[in-house]
């Protein structure tokens, strides 16, 4: 919503320094988002074209002469061909300055001179036509400065954001009242009474509303003796400035009505309205009409329309008028339509029609019904004081409306908003701060209770906390002071978000960088990972069908960045990821998908013992056992390279390497290791496991035991090392797969495996003897548990 | 020869001979010439027993003195040996520590995760607590209990991406017992409707994590982003509270020259509502291009939270009042390191992943 000073002042004394009121206006919530002194155009006149030549040497610029002296024409170069010979147009002289910052020389073009400029009205920064050159009104004194003749000097335009809650604010009248109430001035609606004449018959018209839930007002008068005509210079000035473009003296007195009062409105050719006949009702589907814009429609039932006495549409209501009775040049008797419907059948149908419109954009926040009749004033008043001839205006108003919504008064405790507001605010200062912006109060028997009227321009205020965001605002925010709470806990970090943070270090300080790829998936990503899920959550309603699944696993995300990377030749990834994967709950009573953190790395040019080793040190780090059982059939994984992760009996994912098919589809041309695993089941492990109890540490010397199997290569090696462990009993301190060979000399099929062993008792040196007892347990164990042979 | 002379000559000839080694094996293998029994001094020493017992002091004196002159000589030397030895020894061990071939193996965490916990710590520090909750949720936690119902035309506000969970998208129920969909939470707020339903008041957390909006991407906007929203519910709560807490927070994390403000707002979930704006970061409030020349910038939304919202999780709006903020994380990352377009931080390259 656009505001000029000068069409604010008409209702309130507003003064001040350009910026100081639009911070007032801010911290009204009405956020400024520009503000534009206008340009006095210094060296910007009004000139009159003399004469129109063809350029000898160019076609898409003509050679204009300008008089600024009468008599005196000056040569000017032109791209534009909108004007004709006697008009009057806004020239820049040589030296000029334009708003842009570009400075008018003299320039020769094709080999003529150009002394100045013609310009159009974006070029001046006063509209948005860029296309022709501005023809301005015969009545301007040719030679005076352009911004004087249009009267705005000093003016200054403001930009404002409003909020979806201030329908009154969607008018030059609403902000000037929310100012001036703040500026502590006098606010006053003009009397706009006009003198009227008795109806004929030709003037009757008759209004039907069929549906009072959307159409809850419905005003109309007739205006005869119109001539539909151009409106006064003022006028389009003021249209142009707030975003509008002038048409013709009807449909811009109706847009201007609309602008300073909030009350969209619409007009009708009285002629074209067969017997005076208007209803209102919902549509049904199909039905069509050729609007405005000379597009035909199609309208859905629930559409609000406006219908001729057959039934047949003559407009949508709110949003767009039909084009047959569109006003036109040959008008002489307008229906003047002020209407309140039904906010969101508005916003719905200007939405489906994609025809959100100045109006619509009112209705859909709601207008107010009090002020139809006022508006229909307005109308009347501006379009007699603008319009060449005599108009007679019928002084009978058609209203139709049923029981229209009164609000009762809202019983207010001051001692409410005063907690709310965290101020003692006394009964008398919000009485003030609420009469000067419509709000009546009352005060009652209770000291602390005040009943409060909401005025009908406010619809969205209706308890006691919406007014005291009204008092608040206008005390200002800012004027509330601060305090800080303090919570009676002490702040902190779950075990769960602590472990979780201490897992990402674990990884950074093993040289993964984290990555967060998309969580949307294309189709056939799931299965291009070798991925096989049977039903993936899809979106309903995906922005693009690249990005219509949610991830069942992170692998296809980190896959698609490590593609990225190779394509860009980074090389060497250490990447990982920690993040939410989805899938559909099994669970029928749930009505979420079930939706699970993972962690998951992914290390290129790296085989599987990168991510065992990686795997290792999470553990390491976290104190949690972590076990892997070798597995061919682990999806996405190398078929002889992976393995499930287990914490004792629970499988929480999965490492190994990636099957290089899959690296194929995804061009990555090295071996690349994978890391995958439930980060809850993780966590909870390792909150478990943490706060162990200590183990005082042996002054006795240990002993050290080494030992090398020739195993079935069947075996895991895990496997042997937990039957060492178990054989070897409470004096293992430590145990270590030292070295893994491989040799022609062994059997077909197996390979030596060496360990170390660390012996230590916590009560006593161990014998010979003793360490003896624990060699042979532990070599009858394993040789008789997996058909391994001791390598002497 | 008087037995000063020969004191003398045999100090001067100690002292010439370990003058003439050369490296500490010699004057090692010297020693015993030098201290031992059979040393010219040890051996002057053994004719103690004939000197007159009235120069037995002074012959005695003499004799010390000798042995000390020789043995601080032969110190000297020797000092001299170990210092040279060391040098060479240390000469042969230099390293040019430039040449270093091994590549740096420190990883790095997503810029958003650091902001994410940079923002959690300073919250930590001001006594809230961080929850989580899930980000496909019913239409209840996401609007319904945020006083957004079906029909409230703030709901355009949020370009929500439902969920196809088949059969199951319609049977869902939400606490109003009616069927719900299913979609990817367009704020955090329904953590806080969560947090409010398990937890009884006092309340006071923040919810940081992932959301998602039916937009397209482009250099300020992205379909999948971060925000860290803030709930308190205690007794007395007021908007002052938001204030000060808005204040010290944005003291705590941008420092103390920026300052925020609260504007008047609109949102269904709070009221009063507010924009909460903190002094621009790139000018400290002088006014500049990024802040569009008035000093300060949005940073998110604020009010006080809503008695709708409060009663629909079952909180006495006239016991307990409360006030919520929240604002985005990828922006904050993106204003403090003057990155220029969103979707740089989601390609994933490890050439901006590193930078930070
Ligand atoms: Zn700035």
């Amino acid at each position: 919503m656009k505001v000029l000073l000068s069409w604010l002042r008409e209702f309130a004394p507003i003064e001040g320094d350009p910026y100081e009121l639009a911070d007032h206006m801010s911290d009204l919530g009405m956020a400024v988002e520009e503000t534009r002194p206008l340009n006095p155009l210094k060296g910007v006149v009004v000139a009159r074209v003399a004469s129109l030549r063809p350029h000898p040497e160019a076609d898409r610029i003509q050679l204009v002469d300008v008089e600024v002296e009468p008599g005196n024409p000056v040569q000017v170069c032109c791209g534009a061909f909108n004007m004709s010979e006697g008009d009057l147009i806004p020239f820049a002289t040589i030296g000029t300055v334009m708003p842009d910052g570009m400075e008018i020389a003299q320039r020769k073009m094709r080999g003529e001179l150009s002394n100045g400029m013609c310009c159009s009205a974006a070029e001046l920064h006063l509209g948005a036509d860029h296309d022709g050159i501005m023809i301005l009104p015969q009545e301007l004194q040719v030679g005076a400065s352009l911004m004087e003749q249009l009267g705005l000097v000093g003016d200054v335009l403001w930009d404002l954001e409003i909020n979806p809650n201030r329908p009154d604010a969607m008018s030059v009248a609403g902000v000037a009242r929310d100012l001036a109430a703040r500026l502590n001035v006098p606010f006053e609606i003009p009397d706009w009474s006009v003198p009227v004449v008795e109806a004929r018959e030709a003037d009757l018209v008759s209004i039907h509303v069929e549906d009072e839930e959307l159409c809850p007002r419905f005003t109309a008068r007739v205006i005869r003796g119109v001539t539909v005509e151009k409106s006064p210079l003022w006028m389009q000035m003021r249209l142009t400035l707030l975003g509008m473009r002038p048409i013709n003296s009807v449909v811009d007195v109706s847009n201007y009505v609309m602008l300073e009062l909030g009350t969209p409105n619409h007009t009708y050719d009285l002629s074209l309205v067969p017997n005076g006949h208007i209803g209102v009702r919902r549509a049904t589907d199909g039905e069509k009409i050729s609007t405005l814009d000379d597009q035909e429609r199609t309208l859905l039932s629930g559409d609000g329309i406006i219908v001729n006495e057959e039934s047949a549409p003559i407009g949508i209501a709110g949003v767009m008028g039909g084009a047959s009775t569109e006003i036109s040049e040959s008008t002489e008797a307008v229906l003047l339509e002020l209407a309140s419907w039904e906010s969101e059948s508005i916003a719905r149908t200007s939405q489906r029609l994609g025809l959100r419109s100045e109006a619509s954009a009112r209705f859909e926040r709601g207008t107010d019904w009090r002020l139809n009749v006022n508006a229909v004033e307005r109308f009347c008043f501006l379009l007699s004081e603008i319009s060449s001839g005599e108009i007679e205006i019928v002084g009978e108003v058609l209203d139709v409306h049923g029981a229209l919504q009164e609000t009762g008064p809202v019983s207010v405790r001051t001692s409410r908003i005063s907690l709310l507001l965290g101020r003692e605010f006394t009964s008398a200062e919000i009485r003030e701060l609420l009469l000067p912006i419509g709000f009546d109060v009352e005060t009652t028997d209770e000291e602390d209770i005040q009943l409060v009227t909401v005025p009908s321009f406010r619809p969205d205020t209706e308890t006691e906390t919406d007014i005291a965001e009204e008092v608040a605002r206008h005390y200002g925010y800012s004027s509330l002071g601060t305090r800080v709470p303090r919570s009676p806990d002490a702040g902190r970090l779950t075990a769960q978000q602590k472990m979780r943070r201490m897992i990402r270090q674990i990884m950074i300080g093993s040289g993964l960088v984290e990555a967060m790829p998309n969580p949307f998936l294309a189709p056939g990503d799931v299965s291009k990972a070798g991925l096989s899920v049977a039903n993936p959550v899809q979106l309903l309603n995906p922005l693009a069908v690249e990005e219509s699944v949610l991830r069942p696993s992170l692998l296809p995300g980190l896959l698609t960045s490590a593609a990225y990377n190779y394509s860009h030749r980074n090389t060497g990834l250490r990447l990982f990821e920690t993040g939410a994967i989805f899938l559909a709950s099994d669970d029928p009573t749930s009505s979420l998908p079930d939706e699970s953190e993972q962690l998951a790395a992914l290390l290129t040019d790296s085989d599987a013992a990168h991510a065992v080793g990686l795997l290792r040190e999470l553990g390491d780090g976290l104190k949690v056992e972590l076990t892997l059982i070798n597995a061919d059939d682990l999806p996405g994984l190398h078929p002889t390279r992976g393995a499930r992760i287990c914490i004792g009996e629970e499988e929480i994912g999965s490492v190994g390497e990636i099957d290089p098919v899959i690296l194929e589809r995804f061009e990555i041309e090295d071996r690349c290791a994978w890391l995958d695993l439930r980060l809850d089941g993780l966590i909870e492990a390792a909150i478990a496991g943490s706060g162990v109890a200590y183990q005082p540490v042996s002054t006795f010397p240990s002993s050290d035991v080494d030992l090398a199997f020739v195993v079935d290569e069947e075996v895991q090696a895990s496997a042997v090392e937990q039957t060492l462990r178990r054989a070897a009993g409470d004096e293992l301190q430590g145990l270590q797969l030292f070295d893994v060979f491989r040799s022609d000399q062994m059997a077909q099929g197996s390979r030596s495996l060496a360990f170390s062993l660390k012996l230590q008792a916590k009560d006593r040196t161990l014998t010979d003897e003793e360490v003896g007892g624990v060699r042979q347990r532990c070599i009858q164990a394993v040789e008789t548990s997996h058909k391994a042979t001791l390598r002497s | 020869m008087s037995v000063y002379e020969q004191i003398t000559q045999a100090r001067a000839s100690a002292i010439g001979e370990i003058e003439q080694v050369d490296d500490m094996e010699s004057l090692t293998a010297l020693e015993p010439v030098l201290f031992g029994k059979k040393s010219t001094l040890g051996g002057l020493k053994r004719l103690m027993g004939e000197v007159d017992a009235a120069e037995k002091a002074a012959v005695g004196q003499a004799l010390n003195q000798a042995q000390a002159d020789v043995r601080q000589a032969h110190a000297m030397v020797k000092e001299r040996f170990i210092a040279e030895s060391r040098r060479e020894q240390l000469e042969t061990e230099r390293l040019d520590l430039t040449e270093s071939l091994e590549k740096s193996m420190r990883g790095r965490l997503h810029l958003v995760t650091q902001t994410m916990e940079r923002l959690e710590d300073v919250f930590v520090g001001m006594g809230f607590t961080v929850s989580e909750g899930p980000q496909a949720e019913t239409d209840w936690y996401n609007f319904e209990a945020l006083n957004l119902p079906a029909a409230h035309p703030a709901r355009s506000m949020f370009d929500t991406l439902y969920l196809d969970l088949g059969e199951r998208t319609e049977i869902g129920d939400g606490e109003g017992g009616e069927a719900t969909n299913i979609l990817l939470r367009t704020h955090t707020s329904p953590v806080q409707i969560r947090v409010m339903e398990s937890n009884p008041p006092p309340i006071y957390t923040v919810c940081p994590g992932r959301v998602f909006r039916r937009d397209t991407a482009d250099a300020s906007h992205m379909p999948v982003f971060h925000q860290i929203e803030g709930l308190v519910i205690d007794r007395g709560i007021s908007l002052t509270d938001l204030a000060g807490t808005l204040n010290e927070f944005t003291a705590a994390y941008f420092g103390g020259a920026i300052r925020s403000r609260l504007r008047p707002s609109y949102f269904p979930f709070t009221e009063p509502s507010a924009e909460f704006d903190i002094t621009c970061v790139i000018c400290e409030g002088e006014g500049c291009q990024t802040c569009q020349r008035t000093g300060w910038i949005e940073l998110g939304g604020c009010g006080m939270v809503h008695p709708n919202v409060l009663s629909n999780c079952g909180i006495d709006s006239e016991e307990w009042t409360g006030f919520a903020f929240g604002f985005g994380i990828d922006r904050l990352a993106l204003m403090r390191h003057g990155i220029k377009d969103l979707r740089d931080m989601y390609t994933n390259d490890v050439r901006f992943l590193e930078q930070f």
